[in-house]
């Protein structure tokens, strides 16, 4: 028996055989293991087959040119014969404005283009906290789009050159000092406010006063008082400064130093600028108010979590649509006679607490699956609760829920066509219908579902795709 | 040593390999394999990580195919046909570097699964044999336990009792102490070796080199997916044919 | 730390219940209860003061009072004379039945996508990637409008299935027919169903306060019977086993106890289908099922399957592959092995999300308005609501009943889930 054996040469790798190879061997691999996978093969293809020949004719024959669907169909007719079926996108390219803007006059078209490309300046240093490269591609998109797009939009020339100028700065800032850029962030709100809405400049700037109000009341307080008395009477002092000194204040300013845009109706609003207003705000405050009610539920206090659980559990039996009805029909019982403020404002804030309810299961999700050793080292350390909320425990749950929170937000994005049930107009229902109910494009639908639809999409993936991307970078332990 | 002296082998083939070759994808992973196993014979295979001995003994009940080559077990060759690697499957028990018990199963049906569906035993017989081999791996009391409220030495001791209520012929080991803590794996080891002096025909991957002095009768070094160095443990250790075997015993014995 | 030196004996100042771990969480409940209590107090003063500003009072008189309108879809009767009460449990069961059917079917398909995402099948995978990509990024909103549209301006009016004797003569085919073995028509109008109609039907028991059909009764109870005796067989079938290692072969009786009572019963009671004729220029005879149901039907099917496919896809993947090369290594084939071993530790991962899907599947019908669907939300809340103006009473009231729905569900949920829970140490 070959008892004793010792290799004094060894062997070299060879190529697998023939049969192994190429792609034939990919096919049989691939497509036909077995006779199960090659009728799904088959049936496969014939689907494709049958979905490309229903649809391709129609692509192939868009109209581009006409001023009716009755026109469309008779170019058709024309070009490709009798019975043959087209697109007709000259429909969008009549009505894309309403798609985008809804009733957002013309002449003012620039303000929520550069309020988007800020957006993404502001949105830069949070989503690619620290690197340069990045940032600095990012920056220059916007840039590049801020410029072609203000110039098609015939943008003032002064606010053009201010918006060139800022976007420069910033990027510029981004690249000498990327941690400051956050702070560009932090005014965004107020300052896309103004863009969006006009009226004086005063306004939002006397309300970002509130929060300077805030921090310095808590931060000289602090010392003298303690930590948690000191945040409640900031809180105290900025909701008095909102509440009272908000208006006269902003008041006295516009008479001394007028300055401002044209103020914009609500109701021009539209569009997917409708929906990204409503779906940015909703994300960005959801998730502070999401992770309050997550700690809530976890919290030892019972009735902190007795409130929270009511809350959240409150707001996720209930359709979106009913909590919408709430902020169009009953708010108007719930607060005090005379109270009238604004319906998009309304419509944000329960959509805001909607998707608050569903992150803080989320996240809640994430805190329960740290292990108990990173709150008892957390302790060890001599942590008080917020700080090891902040240092410890939240970034690591926040990091393991990052699929399920972006998920919600994409939900609440998809949510946001809702609005149209509470007579705003959405880009799905509320601008289709008003295109749909013109006699000139009476009876087309393909052709605006899936110009809406293609949209909705590019942003949703674009979303799942940067949290895969995130999670990927993030992925330090966890095996 | 003396105890390896001992355990008989016969002159019969329990497992014949000749000139197999297996290719992942484009990567050659094992390269012209002959060997051959006489039943009662305790087998060690060691070498590097990554050097294709999981994947030899994987090959052994197909659940890895080889695409060159003939591997004969107990008289049947493995090709695609079902029939053989059902035949071959039942002859042959494998115990997994993971362990691989059911968790939603309670240690007396992980035990009681494969003999009630496969073999087709009564239900009372084959939880009496159950039964017995969870005495002879030691821990009878667990029986009505789910795995996951067992510690890792215990679990792996199921999984060999497992194995064994299959009555198999062969035994095939992947790594069995690898994901144990340092107390634990005494506990298997010695499953182990009271298997092998009750005769079973044993394939073992492992790093244990105090278990292939004690119990092996030939240890097969690989690397880079062939059979580098093949020997009797005390030859193997004192007197190493091949740099590459030298400088891999250096590694694990060096410190 | 701080406090280990000097710690004051007993004797208590105000500021400990700031600072003292002891009293500073019962500081802290107390305000946050003093808040809570205060916020509900404006708001109820605040709808007080509102209800009595418009001459309003908060009371559920309304719900008896004569609804007034019609609703298409009913599957308990009603008119225009019935009360706002019995509109709501019209609403009510047009909202289940939706979701009952929505839940079964998009169970069946988001299991078969969610299998075949993760076939080794190149192509397949591929598609099912695309479908469930396609379907979760655009909102299901769009679904709805775009099913409704379809189907109602792209099918034919019932007169294009008409034959007329000159196109007879002709020998040319009507310009639509219908599907099915011509059975169902899909008009503009709706579609039109076969009924399931009985020669010598039961009839019905009148107990005042509900109607019980006796047929539908029977036909259950021969269902529920089937069904025991089928587990009785394989229980017997298990004995059998435990006793001899042999299973007996069962499939056969199975399906001959499942079906077979169940068809006799039918033949009994003399079933056949009334398919819809055209008549003159419409169809008539069968069951019009009206465009709205099956467009929130489909879409809810097509969007909430993507969902189950990912959830059915994570679970299956889930379990490691050490579990069925386990199974292959102790002989057992991949079908066993996929009964005994795969299916049982992925149905663990599966079921919650699963269950969550159906709640919000549930709570999505109520998107149903914006194709005027009559369910709990077009009627409660829509109808009976702009009919009374009692916004708040039916708001709450719709709330009320979604919530109770959410909370069944979402405690069925929880048993299930202690139930299964895998034991570790």
């Amino acid at each position: 028996m070959d008892q004793h054996f010792s290799r004094s040469e060894m062997l070299p790798p060879l190529a697998p055989p023939i049969t192994e190879r190429g792609a034939v061997k990919w096919m049989r691999e691939n497509l036909f293991s077995s006779p199960l996978n090659a009728i799904l093969t088959l049936l496969g293809l014939a689907a494709i087959y049958a979905l490309v020949a229903a649809s391709l004719p129609w692509w192939l024959n868009s109209v581009w040119n006409a001023e009716s669907l009755g026109q469309c169909r008779a170019i058709v007719a024309e070009t490709a014969g009798e019975g043959a079926t087209g697109a007709c996108w000259a429909m969008i390219r009549e009505r894309w404005h309403q798609f985008l803007f809804g009733f957002y006059p013309p002449d003012q078209w620039w303000r929520p283009i550069l309020a988007l490309g800020l957006l993404f300046v502001a949105l830069a240093p949070v989503l690619f906290a620290g690197q340069k490269r990045n940032m600095a591609f990012l920056l220059g998109g916007i840039a590049v789009y801020l410029v072609v797009t203000l110039t098609l939009a015939e943008t003032p020339a002064a606010a053009f050159a201010l918006a060139v100028a800022l976007v420069l700065g910033l990027t510029a800032l981004s690249q000498v000092q990327p941690g400051r850029l956050l702070w560009f962030t932090a005014i965004y709100p107020a300052l896309c406010f103004w863009l969006l809405w006009g009226g004086t400049v005063w306004a939002p700037i006397v309300a970002m006063a509130g929060f300077v109000l805030l921090y310095l009341v808590f931060r000289f307080a602090a010392p003298v008082i303690g930590l948690t008395p000191a945040a409640g009477a900031g809180i105290v002092a900025a909701v008095l400064w909102w509440l009272y000194l908000q208006g006269p204040v902003s008041g006295l300013l516009q008479g001394a130093l007028p300055f401002g845009l044209r103020a914009i109706n609500s109701d021009l609003f539209g569009g997917f600028l409708l929906a990204i207003v409503i779906g940015v705000t909703g994300i960005a405050f959801s998730l502070p108010i999401g992770i309050l009610l997550a700690l809530g539920r976890q919290s030892d206090m019972l009735i902190v979590k007795t409130l929270s659980v009511g809350f959240i559990e409150f707001v996720r039996g209930v359709p979106l649509i009913t909590l919408l009805f709430t902020a169009s029909l009953l708010l108007q019982y719930f607060l005090p006679p005379g109270t009238n403020f604004d319906i998009i404002l309304r419509v944000i804030i329960l959509v805001t607490f909607f998707a608050a309810a569903y992150l803080a299961e989320v996240i809640r999700g994430g805190l329960a699956a740290l292990p108990r050793g990173q709150y008892e080292a957390a302790d060890a350390l001599g942590l008080d609760y917020w700080r090891a909320q902040r240092l410890i425990i939240l970034p690591q749950a926040l990091k393991v829920s990052i699929p399920a929170i972006v998920s919600t937000f994409i939900g609440l994005f998809k949510d946001t066509t809702l609005v149209a049930f509470v007579g705003l107009m959405d880009p799905l229902k509320g601008v289709t219908q008003i295109v749909r109910a013109d006699i000139d494009w009476k009876g087309i639908y393909w052709e605006p579902y899936i110009f809406v639809g293609a949209i909705f999409f590019i942003i949703c993936f674009g979303m799942s795709r940067y949290s895969m991307y995130l999670e990927k970078k993030l992925k330090t332990d966890h095996r | 040593m003396a105890e390896a002296a001992k355990m008989q082998v016969s002159d019969e083939v329990a497992i014949q390999i000749t000139g197999m070759n297996k290719w992942y994808g484009q990567f050659h992973v094992l390269r012209d394999i002959n060997m051959t196993v006489m039943r009662g014979e305790r087998i060690v295979i060691c070498g590097p990580s990554g050097s294709g001995k999981s994947t030899l003994i994987r090959c052994i009940n197909r659940l890895e195919e080889h695409q060159q080559g003939q591997i004969i077990v107990d008289g049947t060759e493995l090709t695609n046909d079902l029939k053989n690697i059902d035949k071959v499957r039942s002859e042959v028990g494998m115990v997994f570097q993971h362990f691989n018990l059911f968790p939603h199963l309670t240690i007396l049906e992980n035990l009681t699964l494969a003999p009630i569906w496969v073999r087709k035993v009564p239900k009372k017989e084959a939880e009496e044999t159950a039964m017995y081999f969870l005495s002879k791996v030691k821990i009878p009391e667990q029986a009505h336990k789910y795995p996951g409220q067992l510690s890792g030495g215990q679990q792996q001791r199921v999984a060999i009792a497992r194995s064994l209520c299959m009555k198999p012929r062969i035994m095939l080991f992947d790594e069995p102490t690898s994901a144990l803590d340092p107390e634990m794996i005494k506990e298997v080891l010695d499953t182990m070796i009271q298997l092998a002096q009750e005769g079973m025909t044993m394939l073992c991957v492992t790093h244990e080199m105090g278990f292939a002095q004690a119990v092996a009768n030939r240890v097969i070094f690989m690397d880079q997916g062939q059979i580098v160095e093949q020997n009797a443990p005390k030859e193997f250790f004192s007197n190493p044919q091949s740099e590459r075997t030298k400088l891999f015993l250096s590694q694990i014995l060096g410190h | 730390m701080a406090m280990a030196t000097d710690v004051p004996k007993d004797s208590f100042r105000l500021s400990m219940l700031v600072y003292d771990t002891r009293y500073r969480s019962y500081t802290i409940q107390i305000v946050v209860l003093l808040l809570f209590a205060m916020a509900v107090a404006w708001l109820l003063n605040n709808t007080a003061q509102n209800l009595a500003a418009r001459g309003k009072e908060f009371n559920f008189a309304f719900l008896w009072q004569r609804a007034g309108y019609d609703i298409g879809q009913q599957l308990i009767p009603y008119t225009n004379d019935s009360t706002h009460f019995r509109a709501l449990l019209v609403g009510l069961i047009n909202t289940l039945v939706v979701a009952f059917w929505g839940c079964i079917f998009a169970t069946i398909l988001g299991v078969i996508v969610g299998v075949l995402r993760l076939s080794h099948n190149w192509l397949i995978s591929r598609m099912m990637t695309v479908y469930v990509e396609t379907f979760r990024n655009i909102p299901l909103l769009l679904w709805i409008l775009l099913s409704y549209v379809i189907l109602s301006e792209t099918t034919p009016q019932p007169r294009d299935f008409r034959v007329t004797d000159e196109m007879a003569a002709a020998g040319e085919a009507p310009a639509a027919s219908m599907i099915f073995f011509d059975t169902v028509a899909v008009t503009n109008r709706g579609t039109n169903v076969p009924a399931p109609l009985f020669e010598r039907g039961l009839g019905s028991v009148d107990l005042g306060f509900v109607t019980l059909n006796l047929t539908l009764l029977a036909a259950l109870a021969v269902v529920a019977g089937s069904f025991w005796v089928n587990h009785r067989l394989v229980a017997a079938a298990r004995a059998q086993q435990e006793a001899t290692g042999v299973r007996p072969a069962t499939w056969w009786k199975s399906i001959l106890i499942l079906f077979g009572p169940f068809i006799a019963l039918m033949a009994a009671l003399g079933f056949h289908l009334e398919v819809p004729e055209l008549k003159g220029f419409n169809f008539t005879g069968g069951i019009l099922v009206a465009h709205s149901f099956t467009a929130l039907l489909i879409a809810l099917t097509l969007y909430t399957a993507a969902f189950i496919a990912e959830i059915v896809r994570a679970g299956i993947q889930a379990i490691s592959r050490g579990q069925s090369e386990a199974a292959f290594a102790l002989g057992l084939r991949p079908n066993r092995t996929t009964r005994l071993i795969i299916l049982p530790q992925a149905l663990r991962v599966i079921i919650p999300p699963l269950i969550s899907q159906y709640l919000n599947l549930t709570k999505n019908t109520s998107l149903g308005i914006a194709v005027s669907y009559l369910d709990l939300r077009g009627t409660l809340g829509g109808i009976s609501l702009n009919q009374t103006g009692r916004e708040l009473e039916c708001m709450l009231l719709m709330m009320l009943i979604y919530l109770t729905i959410s909370l069944i569900i979402s405690a069925a949920m929880n048993l299930y889930n202690r139930s299964v829970q895998l034991k570790a140490r």
